[in-house]
C-alpha cells in the first residue's frame, strides 16, 4: 500500500483516531480562522494560539463545481475522469465558517443547515507514489 | 476643487484579434481626447491599469512620450474605480488641472486562474480547487437567497434584461437578447448560477478626461461632474472571495461602507439617483450589489426585478449598456466602462437604450478581489 501523507501540514491531526481541524484562536480577542495564523485579523494581535477546531459542523452554504479547475488546481483527474465536487462554508462549533470541499457532488444531497462530518481522504498521488491526503466533509452520520 | 468629466473614449469590449490589450488603451484614450477637443500633449498626469494587458505607463509608446505623469494602479477588478479615485484627488488637491484615466485588457479565453501565493494564500488552496470567484459568487449568493427569499426567477430576470439592453447597446460585446427560456435551461455552472448568469473575461479599453470644474466649460458646453470617488476595502467579518475561512459574525461588505462613502461626499441619497452601473460580474452579485449600494432593502430585488423595475424605463435602470454580462469583463477596462456609460446617459447619448427624462444623477460601482469596492457619483 502507498504511503499516506498531508497535503499540506498544519491543517489537520492526522493520523488519529478522530481527526480535527486546526486553526488559531487568538488570545486577545478569542476569535479564530483556519487555517492557523500567527497574527489576529480581526483586532491585530501577534498572539495566538493554535486550536483544534472540531469536526463536526453544520452546512452554512454549498455549491456544486461542475467544470473542472483550471490551473492551480492540481488532481490527478483528467478532463475526461473530472468529476464535480461540492464545496462548501461549515459553521464550527468552535466559532468559525470553514471553505472545504464536500463529498456530495449533486444539488439534492446537500442543504443548508445539514450536519457535517470531517473526513481525511486522499486527493491525489506525488510522484513518488505518495497519496496526498486532505480534509473534506459529508453529511454526518450517527451523533 | 470640484471635478469635472470632458471626454469618454471607448475602445469596444469583446474580441479584437488584431490588436493587442496596449493598443485597445491607445485607441480609447484617442477617443475620449477626441470628444473633449484636446490633445494628448495637453494630458498633464494619467493614471492607468490592466491585468494582462501590460503596464499602462507603457501607453506612452503609442501616445507620445510628453513627460506626463503616469502612475500605474492595480487593484484587481476595481482597477478602474481606483484609477479615477486617484485622478479625481489629483485634481481635488489643486495639483493638476487635466489628466486621463485609463483602464484596458486582453485576457486568455476562459475562466481567471489566480495563483494563491499573490493572495497571501498557501498552494493548498488552490490546488484542492478552491480558488474560483465563480465558486465564490455562487457559495455567497446561495446564502443570500436563503436568508432573504430570492428565488432563480429574479437570477434569470437579471441576466434577461442584461442581454436586452446589450441587444440595444452597439458597443456591447454579447448583442443577442435571450429569452428567458433560455438563460433558464442554460447549463449549471456553480449551482445556482448557470452558463448565462456569468461574465466572461473579454478585451476592450476606456478612458476618460477630467479637469478641474472651473475650468471645464472652456472645453465643452455640457461637462459633467464627478461629486464622488470612494474606494474601501473589507472588514473583519464581511464575507469574500478567496477566504478559507469566514468569521461568525458577518459584517458589512466593502460596498455598503464605500457607497455610504460616496453619498456622504456628493451630500446626497440613493433616492436621487436616476442610472446605475452595479458591478454583475454575475446575476447573483447584481442582485445583492442592489442592496448593498443602498437601492433597495435585501429581499425586495425579487418584486423590482419581476416588476421590471431595473430596466431601462423602470425606476432604478441599473446596467444600461448590459453591464459585464453583456460587454465581458477586461478587469483592467471594467470600471471605467460604466463611468462611460452613465455619462453617455447623462448626456442623452444613449439612443435605443437611453433612459427617459433626462437623468441627472448617475451612481457606478465596482467590486473586486479580495473584498474591494469602488463608488462613483456623477451628475450633470
Ligand atoms: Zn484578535
Amino acid at each position: 500500500m502507498s504511503n499516506q501523507v498531508p497535503l499540506h501540514e498544519g491543517l489537520f491531526t492526522w493520523p488519529a483516531a478522530k481527526p480535527q481541524l486546526l486553526g488559531s484562536r487568538c488570545n486577545q480577542c478569542a476569535e479564530a480562522t483556519f487555517p492557523a495564523q500567527p497574527d489576529c485579523r480581526s483586532c491585530g494581535s501577534r498572539r495566538t494560539t493554535i486550536v483544534e477546531l472540531g469536526d463536526r459542523g453544520i452546512l452554512w452554504t454549498w455549491t456544486i463545481q461542475t467544470f473542472m479547475p483550471k490551473q492551480p488546481y492540481r488532481s490527478d483527474e483528467t478532463p475526461e475522469t473530472f468529476r464535480p465536487y461540492g464545496v462548501g462554508y461549515v459553521e464550527m462549533p468552535s466559532g468559525v465558517r470553514v471553505e472545504a470541499r464536500l463529498q456530495a457532488n449533486s444539488p439534492n444531497q446537500l442543504q443548508i443547515g445539514m450536519p457535517m462530518q470531517l473526513d481525511i481522504i486522499p486527493f491525489r498521488t506525488d510522484k513518488n507514489g505518495n497519496q496526498k491526503m486532505t480534509f473534506s466533509f459529508s453529511a454526518a452520520q450517527g451523533v | 476643487m470640484d471635478v469635472a468629466i470632458i471626454g469618454i473614449g471607448l475602445h469596444r469590449f469583446g474580441r479584437s484579434p488584431n490588436m493587442s490589450g496596449m493598443q485597445q488603451g491607445a485607441s480609447a484614450v484617442r477617443a475620449a481626447l477626441a470628444d473633449a477637443g484636446l490633445s494628448w500633449a495637453d494630458m498633464q498626469f494619467a493614471y492607468g491599469g490592466s491585468q494582462d494587458g501590460g503596464n499602462a505607463d507603457a501607453l506612452v509608446n503609442e501616445l507620445g512620450l510628453t513627460g506626463l505623469q503616469f502612475t500605474n494602479i492595480w487593484n484587481g477588478c476595481a482597477t478602474g474605480g481606483s484609477s479615477l479615485h486617484a485622478a479625481y484627488s489629483a485634481i481635488k488637491s489643486g495639483e493638476y488641472d487635466v489628466g486621463v484615466v485609463v483602464g484596458f485588457d486582453k485576457h486568455p479565453r476562459g475562466a481567471f486562474n489566480p495563483q494563491p501565493k499573490e493572495w497571501g494564500l498557501d498552494e493548498w488552496y488552490g490546488e484542492t480547487g478552491l480558488m474560483l470567484t465563480t465558486q465564490f459568487f455562487a457559495l455567497k449568493t446561495q446564502r443570500y437567497m436563503h436568508d432573504h427569499g430570492i428565488t432563480e426567477d429574479a437570477l434569470i430576470r437579471v441576466s434577461e434584461k442584461a442581454f436586452t439592453n446589450g441587444s440595444l447597446t452597439p458597443t456591447a460585446w454579447r448583442q443577442q437578447a435571450l429569452s428567458y427560456e433560455e438563460i433558464a435551461n442554460s447549463a449549471m455552472v456553480s449551482d445556482p448560477l448557470r452558463k448565462y448568469m456569468f461574465c466572461s473575461p473579454a478585451e476592450g479599453g476606456a478612458a476618460l478626461i477630467i479637469c478641474n470644474a472651473s475650468k471645464a466649460h472652456q472645453y465643452r458646453s455640457n461637462p459633467l461632474f464627478l461629486k464622488a470617488a470612494a474606494v474601501r476595502t473589507r472588514h473583519y467579518g464581511s464575507f469574500e472571495v478567496f477566504a478559507p475561512s469566514q468569521a461568525m459574525d458577518v459584517a458589512d461588505a466593502p460596498t455598503v461602507t464605500a457607497s455610504k462613502a460616496a453619498f456622504e461626499q456628493a451630500g446626497i441619497g440613493p433616492e436621487n439617483v436616476n442610472v446605475m452601473q452595479l458591478q454583475d460580474t454575475d446575476s447573483g452579485t447584481e442582485i445583492m450589489h442592489m442592496a448593498e449600494n443602498g437601492f433597495c432593502e435585501h429581499g425586495e430585488q425579487e418584486k423590482l426585478l419581476r416588476d421590471g423595475a431595473t430596466g431601462i424605463n423602470g425606476r432604478l435602470p441599473i446596467n444600461t449598456d448590459g453591464g459585464c454580462l453583456a460587454n465581458g469583463e477586461p478587469v483592467g477596462a471594467s470600471g471605467l466602462r460604466q463611468v462611460y456609460e452613465v455619462c453617455v446617459q447623462l448626456r442623452g447619448e444613449g439612443g435605443a437604450r437611453q433612459v427617459p427624462n433626462q437623468p441627472k444623477v448617475g451612481y457606478t460601482h465596482v467590486y473586486g478581489a479580495p473584498g474591494i469596492s469602488g463608488v462613483n457619483i456623477i451628475t450633470t
